[in-house]
Parts: structure tokens; C-alpha cells; sequence
């Protein structure tokens, strides 16, 4: 069984109408790309996921059709997000940030153990609990994000171009972290990015998105051999 | 000296009542960013159901207590009815619900209780056990009735789980259902909430004021200034708010510009405050990056 099925997915914001037809699915443990230009529908095919804008088609995750399910249902089922502008509750502390990404979850114990995992992963959050989200720098928030969404013990994670706005090195330190995830917790991801180069060293399959459709999906590393993709799609 | 303690004592009286709509106002507002005109009236029609049951011989603070579960089923059902439809209408839609439902609470209060203006008895001794020379038996059982309130509020938002969730609801809804939060349902029992605070002020304000369908309109007006003095997207602001506008209008009206013309420190302090600090005392300001 797959881990994420879609077929003819389609997408509106009000009467604008953002993806048409997206078909593509995700391998279970692996990580997964959809690269694309400003606009092309990747950011809006996360929302999708979560339901959060408006959609059509159908979106088979675990074998459950899961295309009328309400937000918090999704959650439920173990799909963590961290969205575009990181979602940070900036006026909680970050330990509370933390305590809201386990909201779905009863055991708490286990909860408190994953707090302080969270923290031996990220040692810049535990210096900074009790401190204002808000306060924190770009990548503390980027990390608080990812951390915040590792609290759901998610089976799948959706990021959404965790490298924005972020120093180079910073960024790298983020993708480090993410690849530990992954090989580590088995947390299978969908990375959405605008850095085609970072994500295709990070992911084993792509998919290219153009205004709202998927024109071209391979192995990660064929496509990063293939010039005239490189060239004409991804600008490098 | 002894009659200016007792116009501070008293201020503090009345300053618990403003806090506590304050509050409530406060609440409101953090989820909707709308002020809650209706605020007073909704207080004023729970104060009215308390009395009812007081009427028909249920005890003092049995009233108290089903009244306050009433209001907090009331407050839900409102924003699920009224309030839900126009989650992302704009300003006006949103103004123009929150007027409607004052006509219509303020009409409902006459309609169903009548306007003559009724006697509200304290549940508390006429002397206070502490201080008897400074503050009257009623006004030391309202500070700490609504003290005790504010007490339990903040424990709720600060340790509770829901608490947190309501907190997270209000302040960044997005987010807040991408961690699995039915914020929609949290904003719920935020209107159930604040609607149960008013109650308890309405109903620890009638024994002074008396009881009729317009019973809060003036005192709302107090609430709008603590809320305002003290940072319109900040509760704690708003508690402090109300405390120095209790005073200040006491000893204003004591020494000052005299008894009758008291609501205008309240008009004074609204105006006062939205040209020369707009944020309040303890409001943030709201930075957006570009």
C-alpha cells in the first residue's frame, strides 16, 4: 500500500482555481520533492493534503479516502505540517509551541519523553523554553516548527520550503536534520522548495509542478544528471 | 484621610466588576478582533435569569451557579448561531451582528422580565468582617468573588491543555488546526467564557446599581475604557485597566468633577487613551514584516 495516493486533484482559493489535475504518490519512509516556480500549485497541493483550501479528486492516505475529512481528522492520522512562514505561535513560549504539537495525543508521558528529545535534537530550543516564540531568530523558528511537528510522531511530514529566508549555513544545518529524521525515525516526507539543488540532494523521487499540473517525475538523481531538465525547469 | 480610603476601597469594588468585563471583552476580541457591543446586555439578561431564580426561592448561590452554566451554554450557542457565519465577513457584517445582538438582548431583558427596575439583594452581610469602616459587606464579597474569577481564568489558560489550545485557537488559527485543534470549536467556548464573566459581573453589580433591561449600559462603557487603557489584545491589561479606572472615577467623582458627571472619566480615559497610546498601557504593538 502506498503511503499517499492523489489523482486529479484539483484546488480553488474562492473561484481561483490553483491545481488541475495533480496525480502523484508517495513511497512510505522515503522523501519525496515537488519543485517548481513561483505559483506552479506547490504550496497549495500541501494545503491540499491537509485540507485546508478548497479541493476536488482524491486524496487516498493509509488506503482511506480522506478528501472530506476535516482538518484536525488528518492530523489525527499522522500527518504533521510545517507550512510556509513556519506557523509559529509567536506569542507562546517555545515549550508551549512544542506542547501544541502533541494536542492529538493522550499519552503523556510519552509526550513529555519527546519534549526532551526534541531538545537534544535542537539544543538552542531547550536554552530558549521558557522564552517568547516570537523572539526566536529565523532558523530557531524554522527548527521550532520542525520540532513542532515531530511532536505529532507523524508518519508523514509536509514541509514547506523549510530554506526560506535562512543563511546558507543555517540551512544546511536544517537539512542535516531532516535526513537524520528520516533515516532515523523513518518519518516519510513531502518537501516542497524553491532550492531545486538542496531538495533533489535531500529526496530520492521529484515531481516537477507547472501551473497546477505535474509535467515531469523521476528518481531525484536522474533528474539532477539531466541537464536540459536542469536547464529549462529548474534554472541552475 | 479615612473618607479618601473609602472612595479607594470602593473604586477597587467597582474596579473588580470593569476588570472582569474588561476581561471578557478582552477574550472576545483576541479571536474576533471585533469589540462585543453586546457584551453588557448579554450580562445584563444572565443578571436577569439569576434573578428569577432567586424570585422563585431557588438559593442565592445555587441562582449563582446555574446562572453562570446558562451564560457559558448561552455564550456557545451564540457564536455558533451568529458569530460563525460571519468568521470572514467583513468589519462592518461583523459590527453590525454584534449591534444586533445588543437590540435584541436589551429588547428580550424588557421584554420577557419587564422594565421597571427590580431590587437585587447582596448574598453578603451588610458590614464587611475586615475593615468595616472602609468597604461595605457587599462590595468586599464582589472584589473577591471576581477576584476569585480572574484567579481561576488565568490558572485555565495558563495549565489546562484547553487552555493552551484556546490560546493557540485565537492567536493563529492556521496553525493552530495544522497541530489538529478544531479552532473553530475553541472560539466557541471563548464566547462561553466570556459570557459566563459577564454574568458573574452583572450579577455582583445589580445589588449596587439595581436591576433593569439597561442595567450594564453605562457600566460596559468602563469596561470598554479598562480594556482599552490597558492593551485591547492583552487580558491582564485589561484586569489592571479596570482596577484604575474604578479608582480614578471614585476619586474624580469624589473631589473633582463630582458624582454626576463620573461616566465621562470613562469617555475621557477611551478617547484619551486611542489619540496618545493607542496600544494601552500593556498592549503590544502590532509589527508586521512587509
Amino acid at each position: 500500500m502506498k503511503l499517499l495516493e492523489v489523482n486529479a486533484l484539483q484546488a480553488w482559493y474562492g473561484t481561483t482555481q490553483a491545481l488541475f489535475g495533480l496525480n502523484f504518490s508517495l513511497e512510505r519512509g522515503g522523501i519525496t520533492t515537488i519543485l517548481g516556480a513561483n505559483g506552479a500549485g506547490k504550496t497549495t497541493t500541501l494545503r491540499a493534503i491537509c485540507q485546508t483550501v478548497k479541493t476536488s479528486g482524491d486524496i487516498v492516505l493509509l488506503g482511506q479516502s480522506t478528501s472530506r475529512y476535516p482538518t484536525d481528522k488528518i492530523v489525527r492520522m499522522g500527518v504533521a505540517h510545517v507550512p510556509d512562514g513556519r506557523g509559529t505561535f509567536t506569542a507562546l513560549t517555545v515549550q508551549e509551541n512544542l506542547r501544541l504539537g502533541a494536542y492529538t495525543r493522550r499519552d503523556k508521558e510519552m509526550v513529555a519523553q519527546d519534549i526532551e528529545r526534541i531538545y537534544t535534537r535542537f539544543p538552542r530550543l531547550k536554552e530558549r523554553f521558557n522564552q517568547q516564540a516570537g523572539t526566536l531568530s529565523g532558523g530557531e523558528q524554522q527548527m521550532l516548527a520542525i520540532g513542532r511537528a515531530l511532536m505529532l510522531r507523524p508518519t508523514l511530514l509536509l514541509l514547506d520550503e523549510p530554506s526560506f529566508g535562512l543563511a546558507p549555513l543555517i540551512v544546511q544545518e536544517i537539512f542535516e536534520i531532516m535526513k537524520n529524521i528520516n533515516e532515523v525515525d523513518q518519518v516519510s516526507m513531502l518537501l516542497v522548495e524553491q532550492n531545486a539543488s538542496l531538495a533533489l540532494n535531500l529526496a530520492d523521487y521529484a515531481y516537477l509542478l507547472e501551473t497546477g499540473k505535474v509535467v515531469l517525475s523521476g528518481a531525484a538523481s536522474d533528474i539532477r544528471s539531466d541537464e536540459s531538465i536542469r536547464r529549462t525547469y529548474l534554472g541552475y | 484621610m479615612d473618607s479618601f480610603l473609602l472612595q479607594i476601597f470602593s473604586g477597587l469594588a467597582n474596579g473588580s466588576i470593569y476588570a472582569a468585563l474588561g476581561l471578557a471583552l478582552v477574550m472576545i476580541y483576541q479571536s474576533t478582533h471585533h469589540i462585543n457591543f453586546a457584551q453588557g446586555e448579554m450580562a445584563t439578561f444572565a443578571t436577569f435569569i439569576a434573578w428569577t431564580l432567586i424570585e422563585h426561592g431557588v438559593p442565592y448561590w445555587l441562582s449563582f451557579f446555574m446562572t453562570v452554566g446558562i451564560a457559558f451554554v448561552g455564550g456557545l450557542l451564540i457564536q455558533r448561531i451568529f458569530i460563525k457565519p460571519v468568521e470572514r465577513a467583513p468589519v462592518l457584517n461583523n459590527v453590525i451582528v454584534f449591534v444586533g445582538l445588543l437590540v435584541i438582548f436589551n429588547a428580550m431583558s424588557g421584554w420577557i422580565f419587564g422594565q421597571t427596575v427590580k431590587a437585587f439583594n447582596s448574598p453578603f452581610p451588610t458590614a464587611s468582617l475586615v475593615l468595616p469602616q472602609y468597604i461595605s459587606g457587599h462590595q468586599l464579597g464582589s472584589l473577591g468573588v471576581t477576584l476569585g474569577v480572574l484567579l481561576v481564568v488565568f490558572l485555565f489558560f495558563k495549565y489546562t491543555p484547553i487552555g493552551l489550545a484556546m490560546r493557540a485557537a485565537a492567536q493563529n488559527p492556521d496553525s493552530a488546526s495544522l497541530v489538529g485543534i478544531p479552532v473553530s470549536w475553541m472560539l466557541a467556548l471563548g464566547w462561553g467564557l466570556a459570557s459566563t464573566i459577564g454574568a458573574v459581573a452583572g450579577i455582583m453589580m445589580a445589588p449596587v446599581v439595581f436591576l433593569d433591561p439597561n442595567m450594564m449600559g453605562g457600566i460596559l462603557l468602563y469596561g470598554f475604557a479598562a480594556a482599552l487603557l490597558g492593551g485591547i489584545d492583552n487580558p491582564w491589561g485589561a484586569v489592571v485597566g479596570g482596577f484604575i479606572v474604578g479608582v480614578l472615577e471614585n476619586i474624580l467623582g469624589a473631589y473633582v468633577i463630582g458624582t454626576e458627571l463620573k461616566l465621562s472619566v470613562a469617555l475621557v480615559l477611551i478617547v484619551g487613551t486611542l489619540t496618545l497610546m493607542p496600544n494601552g498601557l500593556f498592549g503590544r504593538k502590532v509589527v508586521t514584516r512587509v
